[in-house]
């Protein structure tokens, strides 16, 4: 079992994200250089959070032109785990990976501190060890976290159970339908914008986001890797 | 050949900025102006001797298929005359 942490230039949760699977998780991890275009021996890829490009044109817009996204695109397509958080939501809903765009935060401001949210689906292999319902103390960190979509798309998102995770309470940034997580249509690919790597040991203020890293390794470990 | 690409949210989209905009106009004392929206444009110079298909060929999939995220954003093009 070994997980990969992309860097692209202007990542900066990419050691957040490194520590909590190598120390608090204890699974095999790797740095993943932007410019790589293969993820042979990977079973599982982050795309962390941070401001990729500078957030130049759009959040995560430029990063889908680094030529590992092509390689995470024919992962993904293969059935590969991929998990973006933050700026690696960003840069999914921007290469297509995931349906629907991130906006401005209604408020315009950039928000940084702990909320919470509730699981919507049990049905992942990110989110198989939650309760359906359980609310997940947990960080955001965002300017652009405001999720939009037509209401085709949502429909879908729906019917389809493929809405992760929804804001419990309060929705910080005006998005759609309180959604704060979203599954691609083989539910192999999430994106989502609270941070669980900075929310896996209770020194940081909660290890509830550690439950989502934990669900994916047991469903590695279920496929036998 | 050189264009002009102006980037602005479909007017479906909501626009907080371009409404921060217009709240502060009317506070400054100019409540005639109803609404503003926020964009963005983009100077386009293409290299000597691309032919003018090419070149209006190019510039439409630049703002397609970069400039423009199409979820929430629409564009127009307008071409400098030569």
């Amino acid at each position: 079992m070994k997980f990969g942490v992309v860097i692209f230039p202007g990542s900066n949760c990419d050691q957040d994200c490194y520590y909590a699977i190598q120390s608090v998780i204890g699974k095999p991890v790797e740095f993943i250089w932007h410019q790589e275009t293969s993820l042979k021996g990977f079973d599982a890829v982050i795309l962390p959070g941070g401001f990729s490009y500078g957030d130049y044109l759009r959040t995560g817009a430029l990063a889908k032109f680094s030529p590992v996204m092509q390689s995470v695109k024919e992962f993904a397509d293969r059935g590969g785990m991929v998990i973006g958080i933050c700026n690696g939501f960003q840069i999914l809903t921007e290469s297509g990976l995931l349906p629907g765009a991130l906006m401005r935060n209604v408020s315009r401001k950039y928000l940084c501190k702990f909320l919470e949210i509730s699981a919507e689906t049990t049905d992942s292999p990110f989110t198989n060890q939650l309760r359906k319902g359980q609310v997940l103390s947990i960080p955001i960190g965002h300017g652009d976290g405001n999720y939009f979509a037509d209401p085709a798309t949502l429909k879908r998102l729906r019917d389809e159970d493929r809405i992760a995770f929804r804001y419990h309470g309060e929705n910080p940034n005006g998005s759609l339908e309180n959604i704060a997580g979203i599954l691609n249509e083989g539910r192999n690919v999430l994106g989502m914008m609270p941070h669980p790597d900075r929310s896996s040991e209770q020194i940081l203020g909660s290890t509830d986001g550690k439950q989502i890293f934990e669900s994916m390794v047991n469903a590695l470990a279920g496929a036998g890797r | 050949m050189k264009a002009t690409v102006i980037v602005t949210l479909k007017p479906t989209v909501l626009d907080p900025q371009g409404m921060t905009i217009q709240r502060s106009v009317e506070s400054m004392g100019l409540p005639e102006v109803a609404d503003v929206r926020q964009g963005k444009y983009f100077d386009v110079n293409l290299a000597d001797g691309v032919t003018p298909d090419r070149g209006k060929e190019i510039v439409q999939k630049l703002a397609k298929d970069v400039l423009t995220n199409p979820v929430i954003e629409e564009f127009r093009i307008v071409w400098e005359p030569k």
